[in-house]
C-alpha cells in the first residue's frame, strides 16, 4: 500500500466536546438535540451564535430535513456547510471536512453535530427503509436489521479464527465497569460474564448485550484555529493524522476486514507516532465482533488474533489498553448518529483531561475509530483519527 | 410468540418495499426459474440488482438463468425481528451464500440447515407477499424446504389442505381429484354443474375416494356460487378452478351462443367465483401457517397466443384472454393479504373437443401433476406441456435479450 504524503492538521484545534443527554425514548425531534447541542456548544465556548461560520451535520431521524434545514432551523447563517449521512464513521469524517475547511479559511468555527431522537416506532422505520439493497435483499429476510447482518459476521468470525463468547463478553463486561462511572451512560449496571452468557439469544451467536441499545442524544464538538482556541481558553485536542475509506475490499465474500486495513500505515505515518504511543482507544463498538476487527486492522494485532488479544488485557482505564472508556455504545447507548461521534467526544475528554467518568492516567493520545453504514452485506464506511493534546 | 391453539389471527405477509430494478427476480421466481443480472459486455454475474454492472458499468443487463450451487459462509437465527410477520414466525434461519458465479446473497435457510461451511444450492421462491427471495437447500431440488414449516408455508402444498375443484364432470377436474387424493389432501370439494334440486351423486370416476365430498356448483349461477362459498369457504386452503365450457357445451362450434357461453363461463363464472370465494381465501390466509392459501386459475396457452392452435379457436381464447385479465387483478388483491394466484397456461389438451388437433397434446393426468408440482414449489404461473414451455421460453429469450 502506498502511503500517500498528506498535510498535516497542526493549526487546528478540536474542543469543547458536548454531550446531550441520552434517554431510551423521546418524544422530541432530532432538531430538539440539535438545538441543545448547539446552545452547549456556544455556553462552553463563550461564542456567540454569529460566530459559528460552518455547521456539520449528521442524523438518521432528522428526515426529510438534512443539514440545510438545520441552519434556518437552528437560526444559523454559515459560509460553509456539510452533510454525513454515514452513521458509525460521521464523526471522523465531519471531522476531516472541518478540519481541512477550517485549515483552508473557509470557515473560521465549525459546529460538528450530530443528533438524533428515537420515538417508539423511529428505529424500526430506519431498519425497514436503510438502503434500496436493504430493501430488495436484505430486510425480506427476517427483517432481524443490524443484529442479523452483525450475527452473521460474528458467527463466521468466530468459526474462522476460533473466537469465542467468552471474549467477545469479556470486552462488554469491562465497558460496562467503565460505563458505570460515566455519567451519561443508560446502562449502569453492573455486568458479569456469566451475565453475559445467560443473557437471551437475540440473532444467534449474538445475545442481549452484544447488541446496542437505541436511544435519543446527541454528541457535538467545535473546530477551529488553535489560535483562537488559546484567546478564547478552550483546553483542545490536535488532529495527529486522519483518514476514510469507503466501499473498501467488495470482493471479499463476506467482512472481515475494513478500511482500516488499507489506510493504517498512512494513518501512522501521518501522524509520526507509533501505536505505543496511544494512550486509549474509542472503537466504534455496535458489535462486539467489529471492535476486534479494528483492532486487528488498525494493527494491534494480527488478523485472527484479536481473541488472543482480547485474552491479554483488561481494556479498562486501570488496566491494559483501555478501551472505549465511557462504555462505549454497548452500555451508553446508541443515539443514532451520535454513537459514531461519541468515542470522539471522549477521545476529546481523555486527552484534555475533562474525564466525566473513568479516567485514563496521563491520558494525551488518543486513537478514534468509526465504522458504518451496512447497506447490504458488509459495513461500507471506515475512518480513525489520532487525537492529541496540544502541547 | 403466538403459540398454536390460539385464536389469533396472523399477519399473512411480510412488508414489501422492493425496487422495480429487483422486479426481475420476482418476475422468474413467479415461473420457478432463479435468475440474475448478468452484464452483457464484461459477462459479471450480480446482486443485489442494480440499474448498471458493478464491474464496467454498462446498463445492458440481462436476467439470466442461475444453478444456484454455493457454499453456505456463515448462518444466524434470529430471535427478534423488526416485521410482524416474522416476529410471530420465530426463530427464524437466514444465512450468507457465497454463489458459485460470484456474488454473496442472503437466504432463508431451513431450521435444520447444515452448519457452515457447507455445500447448498439457492432457489428464487415467491415469499408470503409475492415477492421473490431466494431459499438456499442442502439437496439441489430443495426437499428440505419442504420439509421445514416456516419455508413450506411460502408454497400452497396440498397435502393436509381442504381443497375445492370446482368442475368434477371433466377428464381434467377427475385427475385432479385423484392426484390431490394420493397427495395427501385431507379433504376434496368436487363441484359439478347440476340444476337445483337434482341429486348430486359422486360421479362414476371419483367412487371410492374416501376425501371426496360432491356439492352442486354452476358458476354461471352467483346464488349457487354464494352458498357453495357459505358451506365451504371457511375452512377451504386451495380453489382449483377448472370450469370447462366444453362440458356444458350444447351450442353449435362457431356460434355466437358458443362465443356467450364461453364468455358466461370462464369470466363471469370466475367472477362469480371471485366475488365469494376471494374472501374465504383472505380470510383463511391471516388464520393459517401452513401454507399460502392458492387459487388456480387453468386457463390456456390460448389466453396469451393462438400461434399454437389450429385450427385457431378464437372464441375460447377471447374468453380465456378475459379470464386472464381478471387473475391478474385478483392476484395483486390476493398477493395483499397472503394468499396465492396461480394461473395455469397448458397448450392444446387431449380431449373430445382437440381431437382434430396435430400438436403434441397434453393428457389430463399429466395436467394435473403439474398444478400439484406448482402448488409444492409456490410459482405463480404454470405452462404445463411441450407446447407451453416452448411458448414460454421464446418469450422470455425476447423479453431477457440484451
Amino acid at each position: 500500500m502506498t502511503v500517500r504524503d498528506r498535510r498535516g492538521y497542526d493549526d487546528v484545534a478540536v474542543t469543547t466536546p458536548v454531550t446531550v443527554p441520552y434517554v431510551r425514548y423521546s418524544t422530541h425531534g432530532a432538531h430538539w438535540f440539535a438545538a441543545s447541542a448547539l446552545a452547549t456548544l456556544l455556553e462552553r465556548s463563550g461564542l456567540e451564535k454569529a460566530a459559528v461560520d460552518g455547521l456539520c451535520f449528521s442524523s438518521f431521524t432528522a428526515g426529510p430535513d438534512n443539514a440545510v434545514a438545520m441552519t434556518q432551523h437552528l437560526g444559523l447563517t454559515v459560509r460553509w456547510l456539510d452533510h454525513i449521512p454515514m452513521g458509525g464513521v460521521s464523526g471522523v469524517v465531519s471531522l476531516r471536512r472541518a478540519l481541512r475547511a477550517v485549515q483552508s479559511g473557509d470557515a473560521t468555527v465549525v459546529a460538528c453535530i450530530a443528533a438524533d431522537t428515537h420515538r417508539l416506532d423511529s428505529f424500526r422505520s430506519i431498519v425497514e427503509n436503510f438502503s434500496q439493497f436493504s430493501r430488495d435483499a436484505v430486510h425480506p429476510y427476517g427483517a432481524g436489521g443490524a443484529n442479523a447482518s452483525f450475527a452473521l459476521l460474528t458467527d463466521y468470525y468466530m468459526r474462522t479464527y476460533g473466537a469465542r463468547a467468552e471474549d467477545f463478553g469479556k470486552l462488554c463486561v469491562a465497558q460496562r465497569e467503565s460505563a458505570c462511572r460515566f455519567p451519561y451512560a443508560l446502562l449502569r449496571k453492573p455486568l458479569t460474564l456469566d451475565d453475559y452468557l445467560k443473557a437471551r439469544p437475540i440473532a444467534e451467536p449474538l445475545r442481549l448485550f452484544d447488541c446496542v441499545m437505541p436511544c435519543a442524544g446527541a454528541e457535538a464538538f467545535l473546530v477551529m484555529k488553535r489560535r483562537r482556541a488559546a484567546e478564547l481558553g478552550l483546553a483542545h485536542a490536535v488532529v495527529l493524522g486522519a483518514t476514510e475509506c469507503h466501499n473498501p475490499f467488495p470482493d471479499d465474500p463476506i467482512q472481515t476486514r475494513g478500511g482500516w486495513a488499507l489506510d493504517r500505515d498512512e494513518l501512522f505515518a501521518q501522524a509520526g507516532i507509533s501505536r505505543d504511543d496511544i494512550d486509549l482507544v474509542q472503537t466504534y463498538d455496535d458489535y462486539p465482533v467489529m471492535s476486534v476487527i479494528q483492532l486487528e486492522d488498525l494493527g494491534f494485532c494480527a488478523k485472527g488474533e484479536g481473541a488472543e488479544f482480547i485474552r491479554s488485557h483488561t481494556f479498562t482505564t486501570d488496566g491494559t489498553f483501555p478501551l472505549n472508556t465511557s462504555g462505549g455504545q454497548l452500555s451508553a447507548g446508541q443515539a443514532g448518529a451520535a454513537g459514531g461521534h461519541l468515542g470522539l467526544t471522549e477521545a476529546l475528554r481523555q486527552v484534555t483531561g475533562a474525564v466525566l467518568g473513568a479516567g485514563v492516567p496521563d491520558a494525551a493520545t488518543a486513537l478514534v475509530s468509526g465504522f458504518g453504514m451496512m447497506i447490504y452485506d458488509r459495513g461500507l464506511c471506515s475512518g480513525a483519527a489520532i487525537l492529541a493534546r496540544a502541547a | 410468540m403466538t403459540r398454536p391453539g390460539s385464536p389469533s389471527t396472523f399477519p399473512p405477509t411480510p412488508r414489501s418495499l422492493r425496487s422495480r430494478v429487483s422486479q426481475g427476480l420476482s418476475s422468474a421466481a413467479a415461473v420457478g426459474c432463479f435468475e440474475l443480472q448478468v452484464c452483457g459486455q464484461c459477462a459479471a454475474v450480480q446482486y443485489p440488482p442494480r440499474e448498471a454492472c458493478v464491474r464496467c458499468l454498462s446498463t445492458h443487463l440481462a436476467w439470466q438463468p442461475q444453478s444456484g450451487a454455493g457454499e453456505l459462509l456463515s448462518r444466524t437465527v434470529l430471535h427478534h425481528s423488526h416485521d410482524p410477520y416474522f416476529r410471530v414466525r420465530l426463530p427464524w434461519s437466514v444465512g450468507l451464500v457465497r454463489l458459485d458465479c460470484g456474488p454473496s446473497v442472503l437466504v432463508h435457510l431451513p431450521l435444520e440447515a447444515p452448519a457452515p461451511p457447507a455445500r447448498v444450492w439457492v432457489s428464487a421462491r415467491l415469499d408470503r407477499s409475492g415477492a421473490g427471495v431466494l431459499v438456499a437447500s442442502e439437496t439441489k431440488d430443495g426437499a428440505d424446504m419442504s420439509n421445514d414449516l416456516r419455508l413450506r408455508e411460502m408454497t400452497s402444498d396440498p397435502s393436509d389442505a381442504s381443497v375445492l375443484v370446482t368442475d368434477g364432470s371433466s377428464a381434467l377436474g377427475q385427475a385432479l381429484v385423484h392426484a390431490l387424493a394420493t397427495a395427501g389432501a385431507a379433504r376434496i370439494w368436487v363441484g359439478l354443474a347440476k340444476p337445483p334440486l337434482a341429486p348430486v351423486e359422486v360421479p362414476a370416476g371419483l367412487r371410492g375416494i374416501p376425501q371426496v365430498t360432491c356439492l352442486r356448483l354452476d358458476v354461471t349461477d352467483a346464488s349457487c356460487v354464494r352458498e357453495a362459498a357459505a358451506a365451504i369457504g371457511g375452512e377451504l386452503d386451495i380453489l382449483i378452478n377448472t370450469t370447462d365450457v366444453s362440458a356444458a357445451g350444447a351450442a353449435p362450434e362457431g356460434s355466437l351462443d358458443l362465443a356467450r357461453a364461453e364468455m358466461e363461463a370462464h369470466y363471469f363464472g370466475l367472477l362469480h367465483l371471485a366475488q365469494y370465494f376471494v374472501p374465504c381465501l383472505t380470510t383463511r390466509a391471516a388464520r393459517t401457517q401452513r401454507l399460502s392459501p392458492a387459487w388456480v386459475n387453468v386457463l390456456s396457452l390460448c389466453a396469451l397466443s393462438t400461434a399454437s392452435f389450429t385450427p385457431v379457436a378464437v372464441g375460447p381464447a377471447a374468453a380465456m384472454a378475459a379470464a386472464h385479465a381478471l387473475s391478474q387483478g385478483m392476484r395483486a388483491q390476493m398477493r395483499q393479504e397472503g394468499a396465492r394466484l396461480v394461473t395455469v397456461f397448458p397448450g392444446p389438451l387431449d380431449n373430445e373437443s382437440s381431437q382434430g388437433l396435430q400438436q403434441p397434446k397434453l393428457a389430463p393426468p399429466v395436467l394435473a401433476q403439474s398444478i400439484l408440482a406448482a402448488l409444492r414449489s409456490g410459482v405463480e404461473q404454470v405452462y404445463p406441456g411441450e407446447v407451453a414451455r416452448e411458448w414460454l421460453e421464446e418469450r422470455f429469450s425476447q423479453s431477457h435479450g440484451i
